[in-house]
């Protein structure tokens, strides 16, 4: 963890940086679809693989920035995305214009999964280490099963509901709006790339900012050393409530992102390999690094796109090449040997001889 | 009469969480990391036991040999590859790791048996007890079940209190460095944890799949994780912690399904966890660990 | 009720661990702008008082005063908004942070932007953490760490990061400063600095400090009053004059392996 725990302590230039690769990697995109020279698999993935990000970002705020581990976030983009199906279909004829919808939706889905962040921040934050980390999990499985048992229906007379077996009868008119384990069905498909960006970006602007206030402050220092911050009298689990509950809304607006790209979406789509995956994404890209979490989660989701020609293969590579980046990185040889090209942090090297 | 007919059931599957939790436990208390590539040992334990049952005609007995044997074979195999060039890693590199390995595994499981589900042999043909007049039916097989994990869980404690090993083990639980100077050698320690928590992964198996004979390459991955969750139940690191956890387990989903609603026994059992985490942060029978300010 | 005049007083302050009674019957009584030593043997229990202090420990037994408020059942976190601040003898900083972000965490008390504000970078919130700033690098002037505001604290030589850790305690405008071993490992230059910056932040700040320390010339040279502790008791009090000469701490040292 040591060695992942990358500075980001350059302040604005490290924002400044994501945000600029964001961008320029958009005008690149938009530029290459323009010009027909991108097949629709990548184009179809572009909308999942900016969700990917914002919701590895989001978990990078808990695991990198918070040092806690969640093996639940999968769970929290659930909610978002399947709030934002509901909002989305509801308001869709009173809200004609889909781009403001679409936001409407991604707040909705936002507040939702922070209001679900905040209940599961109770009972979560008050432990530590790997027990916090079985509770995310046990949370996750729970929101699963929640929601595979859920039917929501709307019709003229409004919303009906039934838990576990589906009792919900429409009248003409009406939509099935969560199907238990079917999920939502006849979504209309309103994200867009470009909406994403710009989400990604609003986003990376959030999470830089909290983490150069004090909130971000507090944070870090009690992951780097729980009984000094509150000798100096942060409240640690108000701290830790807070960057958990700002981690959850972000995944729901990305899980919001997700839900409308589909026109189906199963619930049984957030599992706890889901959890598994984002969190495999965080900490390839660093801990606390956002610009490696964004560029590790756009290549480990194109990866087994781009390995498609192994066929049945593929994920058994993918598998194998996530093992050996771990190895690789955490070999002290070859770290020492990369360290050697890259004496950056030369300073502070000479400070601890001093 | 149903009660106590549902508690056997329940007493039936959570031994298998309980024999599926030590390897879980055994894991953590020495190499302090969580192994979730162990619901896939237990998956490839199963296709083992298929494979030999089924083609060889062989007899249960040489079934559950052959898989044990492979599954502890596989468990040395994926610590000394894939988890001992990490032992200084941070915990977190080598929980992506045994991601990895999970992934690993139940893939190469697709390529070499296929994504469909397979009938797993009936290994032990018998027969139901009846009590009461017919009115209680309990499955000999469950009483197998239940015996082994006792069996088990005895042999085990007695292992790890009086055999030299056993001590190693212990002592390298408590502190490795300190272990190794003492003369340990901590690697072999290691694996021979690995060795044990797999081939109980295997026994597992074949009992899991007597009781639910499906066998396919997803098969590990739920069992994995409520023994997980067993295990953190019990205390994770404490063995007797994660036998009552098991049984515990097994009998709250059962119960669950029985009475409240089988769809939302997982949700339960994961339920009670969180509770039970809350009134005790490190698990029924797990050590509070202090720290020195 | 305590006198207002001692800043901390404590009345048969104890505390068992399982069986093993580690402090017992501790009575401090510190006069307002005191520097006050506390000294023993190790494993007399100095750190233990630290803690129970501080409340990161809750005592068996007894009662601690602050200013004449009775502080027994606060919290970590309450102790220090009511006027307490102290460093650790295993020094804790902030270890990924800079030198000068852990000044600033612990200077939150003077933030009053919120959540919102400081997401989208709001006019207080700027204004605040100017200010912020400003304070921290005054703080890390008069410790004499300001060479090293965006080093890592990790990588700070030994003897700064004790003084970071003091800057730290002073962020947070406590009354009373504990010191647990300022001047460990540090070289007799250093040591002597460490006494002057010490007498200068308690006139700077106004505030009184209760410091434990095992180099002798260290405690003598700058408290006022020292109580000894031996096995978790008080063996003496008094000034630096009569501990010297207390027949019981010469013996209570002999027998010891300190100095």
């Amino acid at each position: 963890m040591e060695m992942m725990k990358t500075a980001f302590l350059g302040k604005n230039k490290n924002r400044s940086i994501c945000v600029g690769v964001v961008i320029l990697a958009y005008i690149i995109i938009e530029l290459l679809m323009f010009t027909g020279s991108l097949k629709s698999l990548f184009i179809n993935l572009l909308v999942p693989v900016t969700s990917y990000i914002i919701v590895a970002l989001a978990l990078n705020l808990v695991v990198g920035v918070s040092g806690e581990l969640s093996l639940g976030h999968a769970g929290f983009m659930s909610i978002g995305a399947f709030t934002g199906v509901i909002v989305s279909s509801v308001t869709s004829t009173m809200i004609t214009n889909d781009i403001l919808r679409l936001f409407v939706a991604i707040i909705a889905g936002a507040i939702v999964a922070a209001v679900f962040g905040f209940l599961i921040s109770i009972p979560v934050l008050k432990l530590q280490g790997d027990y916090l980390a079985i509770v995310t999990l046990a949370f996750g499985q729970i929101i699963k099963s929640l929601i595979n048992n859920t039917f929501l229906g709307y019709d003229a007379s409004g919303f009906h509901f039934s838990f576990i077996t589906n009792n919900v009868k429409l009248s003409t008119g009406g939509k099935m709006l969560i199907n238990g384990p079917i999920g939502a069905t006849a979504t209309d498909r309103i994200s867009t790339f470009t909406v994403s960006v710009i989400v990604l970006i609003i986003v990376l602007f959030i999470i830089f900012n909290f983490i150069n206030s004090k909130y971000g402050r507090g944070v870090m220092a009690t992951r780097d050393d729980r009984i000094a911050a509150q000798s100096v009298g942060i409240d640690v689990v108000k701290t830790k409530t807070i960057a958990f509950v700002l981690s959850a809304g972000i995944a729901g607006a990305a899980g919001v992102l997700y839900g409308l790209n589909f026109s189906t979406l199963v619930p049984a789509k957030f599992d706890f390999n889901q959890s598994i995956l984002i969190l495999v994404y965080v900490v390839l890209g660093g801990l606390g690094n956002m610009l490696g979490t964004i560029i590790s989660t756009s290549l480990l989701v194109l990866l087994p796109e781009l390995l498609r020609f192994l066929a049945d293969y593929r994920m058994l590579i993918y598998s194998v090449v996530l093992i050996s980046i771990m190895i690789i990185t955490n070999n002290p040889t070859i770290n020492k040997t990369i360290k050697k090209i890259f004496k950056k942090n030369k300073a502070e090297g000479d400070l601890n001889n001093g | 009469m149903d009660f106590l007919s549902y508690l056997i059931t329940g007493l039936g599957l959570g031994s298998v969480y309980a024999i599926i939790a030590l390897g879980y436990t055994m894991v953590y208390g020495i190499a302090k990391m969580l192994n979730f590539a162990h619901g896939d040992v237990i998956m490839i334990g199963a296709y083992a036991a298929f494979f030999i049952a089924g083609n060889f005609n062989m007899p249960a007995i040489v079934a559950i040999l052959v898989s044990v044997f492979v599954c502890t074979l596989l468990g040395v195999l994926i610590e000394r590859l894939a988890y001992k060039p990490l032992r200084e890693a941070s915990s977190l590199s080598v929980l992506i790791t045994a991601i990895g390995v999970s992934y690993f595994l139940q893939n190469a499981a697709q390529i070499l048996w296929g994504t469909d589900t397979k009938i797993f042999p009936t290994l032990f043909d018998f027969d139901n007890i009846s009590l009461f007049g017919g009115k209680l039916q309990i499955s000999l097989l469950t009483i197998l079940t239940i015996v082994v994990c006792i069996i088990i869980m005895i042999v085990l404690t007695m292992f790890i209190n009086k055999t030299k090993i056993g001590k190693a083990m212990r002592a390298c639980s408590e502190d490795k460095p300190t272990a190794q100077l003492m003369g340990i050698n901590v690697n072999t320690t290691i694996s021979v944890t690995f060795a044990i928590g797999s081939g109980l992964a295997a026994i597992a198996s074949v009992l899991l799949c007597s009781t639910y004979p499906a066998v396919n390459p997803t098969l590990g991955s739920m069992p994995g994780i409520k023994a997980f969750t067993a295990a953190v139940f019990g205390g994770i690191g404490s063995i007797p912690g994660a036998f009552i956890g098991g049984l515990l387990l097994g009998i709250l989903e059962t119960l669950s399904k029985a009475y409240i609603s089988s769809q939302m026994s997982d949700a339960i059992v994961f339920l009670v966890l969180i509770i039970v985490l809350l009134i005790k942060p490190t698990g029924l029978l797990g050590k509070k660990v202090s720290e020195k300010v | 009720m305590a006198n207002d005049t001692y800043v901390l007083k404590t009345e048969n302050l104890g505390i068992d661990f399982g069986g093993l009674t580690a402090v017992n019957n501790f009575e401090i009584e510190m006069k307002t702008h005191d520097i006050y030593g506390l000294i023993g043997p190790n494993g007399a229990g100095k750190t233990t008082i630290f803690n129970l202090l501080t409340k990161v420990y809750q005592p068996t037994r007894g009662k601690i005063y602050l200013g004449g408020q009775e502080i027994t059942n606060e919290s970590i976190v309450s102790v220090n908004k009511l006027g307490i601040a102290r460093t650790f003898q295993n020094i804790r900083l902030f270890k990924d942070l800079t030198v000068l972000d852990n000044v600033k965490v612990a200077l939150h008390h003077s933030i009053h932007y919120n959540l919102i504000e400081s997401v989208l970078k709001l006019p207080r919130y700027r204004k605040e953490e100017k200010e912020v700033e400003e304070k921290a690098m005054n703080l890390l002037k008069v410790l004499d760490l300001d060479e090293f505001t965006n080093s890592k604290a990790k990588n700070l030589p030994y003897g700064k990061q004790r003084k970071l850790e003091i800057a730290r305690a002073l962020a947070t405008s406590p009354k009373l400063l504990l010191l647990d071993e300022p001047a460990a490992g540090m070289n007799p230059t250093e040591t002597a600095e460490l006494m002057d910056t010490i007498k200068l932040i308690r006139e700077k700040f106004d505030i009184s400090v209760l410091l434990i320390e095992h180099d002798m010339k260290f405690v003598m040279g700058i408290c006022e009053k020292i109580t000894v502790l031996n096995f978790g008791q008080v063996l003496a009090t008094g000034t630096p004059d009569e501990i010297k000469n207390n027949p019981e701490v010469i013996a209570a040292y002999l027998g010891s392996d300190e100095e």
